[in-house]
């Protein structure tokens, strides 16, 4: 069937509903004006990812390098040493793994100032199946020092970040979906600090850290517990994989004992992961579970219908608190001395 | 300008101290990419000696150009080259290797005064040479990108994205070097992964190309001059050099890509350097 014989009658090229990484190349273009500095670089997914905003307003500073990220990356490095801001964009996947040693040794290592906006993250380009997912990335790139990593809930915090990358002299991994992702902010009016989690929702009985995409539903879910069963469950967004707010891990540790994490990547050395490290370094007995995908590749498939069978969905969230509340940890008689 | 017999005379002495100094370091480091040091010194000369813009005394200057050393492993031989021009005291080499030292096998940007990027992982460095070049065109500045590669180094697929690269953006600003010793670690580059036609491999790739005896300061200075005035495309000069080259004993042998000299053998070498 030809793409014109489809229900839906659309190109690449007019994907306009792809919020995310439209604001993100709007808000770029917007720096553009602001920054003479900066300049922006794809691999042929320009129109992908929404960089072709940017250079459509900026030719001069805008430069594809066809379907090679590796030199990309490179090429990159270069723009930094000679004082240029590189924005640099393609899928996550690509970022991440085709292009890793050179995000690691020539831009990490040398702490160079380039931003990395890698799309299309976790399941989130569904259909396209394994080869175009990236449930590894925070794994790889979180154990590259010097580079900061945000994980945008929403378009909007996208446009944050992108805003606030710029405050930072070194390298930044920002890591975005494809852009079907369910709002949950409504407006910027809010305290958008990198290194910071936001309390979504107030609780007691449990924490939900949710990244990404992942934390619509994690503010879903605290909802819907509230009001079926009275289950008071605060909600973290939290935004930053690296630096992580260890302080409000500890905080939500101390205050409600249970923990679940939630993000759009494998369980391994992820989100999860993180938090795993801040608890055991605490030394504070407490139930904690990671929700991801249990260290499986994903098939393809409608995003939505994947973050469902991984239970990193409203739904999953749900049924995971409900079993995590039930859940025996054992007490530190000394538990009350040390807090 | 043309290389003058006084400039020539001059810059062969100076090769020589400090293919002496790269055999020198080799000795006291305990072992170094003696090889590939020593095949690529003539084009650093002429580079560090007549043609780059620079002032070893303002190494970040705005204006200076850009050399890098996409064979990162060759970076003993940088390092002797830039004390040698001043960059900083000599003194260093004799650390050369040693913990929190300022020079390593591969010298870093970040404590190497005079070294515009790290590398050492192959086939990074003309990508960044690229985006160098690139970037004086964003800033409307007329500095020079000057880039040695090795012919190992191009089995990797990045050497030639960038070359795609370099042509497709016309950079015309960009002078890659590539030092074609024919050697790599495991052997001949031509038994290891066969790259010849090369020469040809670069035209159809984009590149203006010019092949030389990478030893000979002549042919050497004729290229750069060719490379200087050639407009709408990058250059690449195919410097046919030998591993080794000005030691007897370490001319055209693989097992030089890497190694240590005894004082006795440092003396030997030298010898055959001459003065």
């Amino acid at each position: 069937m030809s793409k014109t014989d489809s229900t839906f009658s659309w190109t690449v090229y007019e994907a306009d509903k792809l919020t995310q990484r439209e604001i993100y190349g709007i808000v770029l273009k917007d720096l553009g004006a602001q920054y003479p500095e900066i300049v922006g670089l794809s691999a042929d997914l320009a129109k992908s990812t929404k960089i072709g905003t940017f250079g459509d307003a900026y030719p001069d500073r805008f430069f594809n390098f066809g379907i090679a990220e590796q030199n990309m990356f490179g090429v990159a490095a270069g723009l930094a040493q000679a004082g240029l801001i590189p924005f640099v964009s393609t899928f996550s996947a690509f970022a991440s793994m085709r292009a890793c040693e050179f995000v690691r040794t020539d831009i990490c290592y040398q702490n160079l100032n380039v931003k990395v906006i890698a799309t299309h993250g976790g399941i989130s380009f569904g259909s396209a199946g394994t080869t175009h997912h990236a449930t590894e990335d925070y794994a790889i790139v979180r154990a590259f020092p010097h580079l900061t990593v945000i994980v945008p809930a929403d378009a909007i915090e996208t446009a944050q970040a992108v805003k606030k990358c710029m405050e930072i002299e070194g390298p930044v991994y920002i890591r975005i979906g494809r852009g079907f992702e369910p709002a949950v902010y409504t407006s910027e009016e809010y305290d958008f600090e990198v290194g910071k989690a936001i309390e979504m929702r107030p609780g007691t009985d449990l924490t939900i850290i949710a990244t990404g995409a992942t934390v619509y539903h994690a503010v879903q879910a605290a909802d819907i517990l509230k009001a079926e069963s009275g289950i008071s469950a605060r909600v973290l967004n939290m935004h930053t994989l690296k630096p992580l707010d260890e302080e409000a891990v500890v905080k939500a540790l101390t205050e409600t004992r249970r923990l679940i994490t939630v993000e759009d990547h494998n369980v391994i050395n992820g989100l999860g992961s993180a938090v795993a490290d801040v608890i055991a370094a605490s030394g504070k007995g407490c139930a904690f579970t990671k929700l991801g995908l249990p260290d499986t590749f994903s098939p393809h498939g409608y995003p939505e219908d994947l973050m469902h069978r991984f239970h990193i969905d409203t739904d999953g969230i749900v049924d995971k608190v409900r079993e995590l509340l039930n859940r025996e940890f054992e007490e530190d008689e000394d538990w009350e001395d040390e807090v | 300008m043309p290389l003058t017999e006084q400039e020539f005379q001059k810059l062969q002495q100076q090769a020589k101290a400090i293919r002496r100094e790269i055999v020198d370091v080799t000795g006291w480091s305990g072992g170094a990419h003696v090889g590939g040091a020593l095949s690529m010194v003539d084009i650093l000369t002429l580079l560090y000696w007549k043609y780059m813009r620079l002032d070893p005394a303002q190494p970040e200057w705005e204006d200076r150009d850009r050399f890098v050393l996409s064979k990162g492993h060759g970076g003993v031989g940088h390092a002797v080259v830039l004390a040698q021009r001043g960059y900083f005291n000599r003194e260093a080499l004799r650390k050369f290797n040693e913990t929190d030292s300022m020079l390593g096998m591969h010298l870093d940007y970040h404590k190497v005064p005079g070294c515009e990027t790290s590398t050492g992982s192959m086939g990074h460095g003309l990508s960044q040479a690229v985006g160098m070049a690139l970037g004086a065109r964003v800033l409307k500045k007329d500095w020079r990108v000057y880039c040695v590669i090795g012919d190992g180094e191009s089995d990797e697929g990045s050497i030639w994205e960038a070359a795609m690269s370099a042509a497709h953006y016309k950079l015309d600003n960009l002078i890659v070097f590539q030092d074609r010793n024919r050697m790599m670690i495991d052997g001949l580059t031509e038994e290891v992964m066969s790259l010849e036609p090369l020469a040809d491999k670069w035209r159809a790739f984009g590149l203006e190309t010019r092949e030389v005896d990478g030893h000979d300061l002549v042919q050497l200075s004729q290229a750069i001059e060719y490379a200087l005035q050639f407009r709408g495309k990058p250059t690449l000069i195919l410097c046919n050099t030998i591993k080794g080259k000005g030691v007897d004993f370490m001319e055209n042998k693989p097992d030089w890509h890497y190694g240590g000299l005894s004082s006795e053998l440092v003396e030997k070498a030298k010898r055959s350097i001459g003065e």
